[in-house]
């Protein structure tokens, strides 16, 4: 008995080696796409940046009912930034305020640093669940094929049919603007384009010897698909959630910029919104391009992550550089 | 399959999809917190105004009565009264909708010209900094928001050179009355509609330019390529004559797709330049609680990109006799 379980930690052993060094491989072919593609590396760079800023830009502060503590309390935006600071009026740039002020009398810098935390937030938080739902749609449509491959594609295909913006607006509306709201109104969409490729991909996977092995010493569907084919197809959904944090940023952004962003929190949208709504797009250019440029970076930088990703994915890509 | 029984199931497909989309559109605006009558009836003075006003919109009736009824009046075109315009919203809508339409056709024929001609340049000086450089810039393009890049082109073409107005589809007003010659056969329209189609297509441009150039470089790679050059034609002509003109196909599909995904995306260039269309239309409706309108503008921004996806399949299986029947 001894001996039998000797061998089966033996061998589970082995497939966990095996398994961290396929993701290792896979980590490592990406760091050598990396090493000769300029735009990744400034993609990587930039969204390092916005990470630190992120983190730092103001105090975190975590309370769970009486208790409370601060868990970060470095603070790099100068000034608090739903605060009037400057009295009341646009003002220029200037050694105090180095980004002006807005209208209200607050500091533009300050805000354009806070705001970072909350696409950080909204964009992964967004992406991730989107693409956890889309990849398992994906492969459980593929996996179990018949009616339910039916069913999913079906529902698939209706929220292919729904416009992106619109139905976010009409949805946030409904149900109230809130961070929690946003996020599930860009979730709800976001999950197709995921769904439909791995679907795609399971199904060519499929068919392969190993599945077949694997289904011929007993291996159970959950094992099957979540051990053996998930692994396979990770790549391609690592490459899919990029792409995703950059719609869930461009789409917090637009909802902000329409004035259905989350209330109380400062976002580079609402600030754009804030520019217009105060009537200063004329003159306040130190107020409406610094968040404008903040976004474009952002998202700019992971459409570059995105594209040295796809290298990785797709290996043919690398010869045409 | 057949190709016959293809298509078929592709068009019951498209009827299933329209259906479950109209039947989410119920269930959302039924969503709306809140007493459904109370944003009806609450200026009606009278108890016994507000019930007759309930029985004329049918919310007395069971649910499932409603949605029928509902069913029938999209079939028939009609989308009830606006609450706030008190008027039909079929009739209000629609020349707001022919604005959105040529505009975003503006902003896509732009788009898909200059885009499928810088595509086909970066794929045929593969490797120069012209290609690298061309890479940078659609991706820049494409991660800016439309808002974005309408402030922009508003802050440069409006604020600083002063040379284009800001904002609407005229200097008159009363715009919606006109008719439709004499609203958009104009040099003042025209005028209007420069900075939001621009914007539309440097948002629209990265999709056709990025995809013109793989397809290049797969094409620049086949035999018959070779042949031409060898055959001593000028590189002109062989890159828009042979090359181009064979990359160009796939692109077919992704045109209806960006035709169908424009009508959902108009709502954010015409918020920024003021633009009397469905998508403005729809969030100013949706901020006044004008449910109707909203729905109908909903609807029909839906519909087009469900029948403009169908169309982008069809499409496809025109365009490669190859793909299989799945």
């Amino acid at each position: 008995m001894s001996l039998e379980t000797a061998t089966a930690d033996d061998d589970s052993l082995d497939r966990r080696k095996l398994r961290w060094q396929r993701r290792l491989e896979a980590l490592r072919n990406w760091a050598g796409v990396l090493k000769e593609d300029r735009m990744g590396q400034t993609g990587i760079a930039i969204l390092a940046v916005f990470f630190f800023i992120g983190i730092f830009a103001r105090p975190i502060e975590i309370s769970v009912g009486p208790v409370w503590a601060t868990v970060q309390p470095f603070s790099l935006a100068p000034y608090e930034p739903g605060a009037r600071v400057a009295g009341t009026g646009l003002q220029g740039p200037s050694w105090d305020h180095p980004l002006g002020t807005t209208a209200l009398g607050r500091d533009v810098l300050s805000q354009l640093l806070a705001a970072t935390r909350v696409t950080l937030i909204v964009g992964i938080v967004a992406a991730f669940m989107a693409v956890f739902i889309g990849a398992n749609v994906g492969i459980i449509s593929a996996y179990y094929g018949g009616w339910v491959d039916d069913i999913l594609m079906r529902i698939t295909d209706v929220v292919y049919g729904v416009p992106f913006l619109p139905f976010a607006i009409a949805l946030v509306f409904i149900i109230g603007a809130s961070l929690v709201n946003v996020i599930f109104a860009i979730v709800l969409i976001l999950w197709r384009g995921t769904a439909r490729v791995v679907r795609s991909q399971v199904l060519s996977h499929k068919q392969r010897p190993y599945v077949e092995s694997a289904r011929a010493i007993g291996a159970s569907d959950f094992r099957i698909m979540y051990v053996q084919i998930m692994p396979n197809v990770l790549p391609l959904i690592s490459l899919y959630a990029a792409f995703a944090v950059a719609w869930a940023v461009i789409a917090e952004a637009s909802l902000s910029f329409l004035g259905l962003g989350p209330p109380g929190m400062i976002s580079w949208g609402e600030m754009i919104y804030d520019v217009r709504s105060a009537g200063a797009l004329r003159e306040a250019w130190w107020w409406v391009f610094p968040p404008g440029i903040a976004i474009m970076l952002f998202v700019m930088s992971v459409f570059f992550i995105g594209r040295s990703l796809e290298k990785v994915v797709n290996p043919e890509l690398r010869h045409s550089k | 399959m057949g190709l016959r029984e293809y298509i078929v199931r592709r068009i019951l497909q498209l009827v299933f999809t329209l259906w479950a989309f109209v039947t989410l559109l119920f269930v959302l605006f039924r969503m709306v917190p809140g007493d459904p009558t109370t944003r009806f009836v609450m200026e009606y003075p009278t108890p016994e105004a507000r019930e007759q006003r309930i029985e004329e919109l049918g919310l007395n009736e069971p649910l499932y009565v409603q949605y029928f009824e509902y069913l029938g009046q999209l079939l028939r075109g009609e989308f009830g009264d606006s609450t706030h315009y008190r008027e039909p919203v079929s009739e209000l809508i629609f020349p707001l909708f022919l604005n959105t339409v040529v505009l975003m056709f503006t902003a896509l024929i732009i788009a898909y010209t200059f885009g499928v001609l810088f595509g086909a340049a970066m794929g045929w000086l593969r490797g120069s900094r012209f290609e690298r450089g061309g890479i940078v810039l659609t991706l820049v393009a494409r991660s800016s928001p439309e808002f974005w890049i309408g402030v922009i082109l508003v802050w440069i073409f409006v604020f600083q050179l002063g040379v284009l107005p800001r904002s609407g589809i005229g200097a008159h007003g009363g715009e919606l009355t006109m008719n439709v010659v004499d609203r958009y056969a104009n040099v003042d329209f025209l005028r209007h509609l420069i900075l939001p189609a621009l914007t539309g297509a440097i948002y629209y441009m990265a999709t056709p330019a990025l995809l013109m150039r793989n397809t290049m470089l797969e094409v620049l790679k086949a035999d018959f390529i070779e042949i031409k050059k060898a055959e001593g034609l000028p590189e002109r002509t062989v890159l828009y004559k042979h090359a181009a003109r064979n990359s160009v196909l796939p692109l077919v599909t992704v045109v209806a797709i960006a035709t169908g995904a424009a009508m959902g995306g108009s709502v954010i260039i015409e918020t920024v330049f003021n633009w009397p269309g469905i998508g403005r239309e729809m969030v100013a409706s949706v901020t006044r609680n004008d449910y109707p309108v909203a729905m109908a503008a909903f609807f029909l921004m839906g519909t087009a990109v469900i029948v403009m996806n169908f169309v982008a399949d069809l499409a496809y299986l025109y365009l490669d006799p190859r793909v299989k029947y799945e």
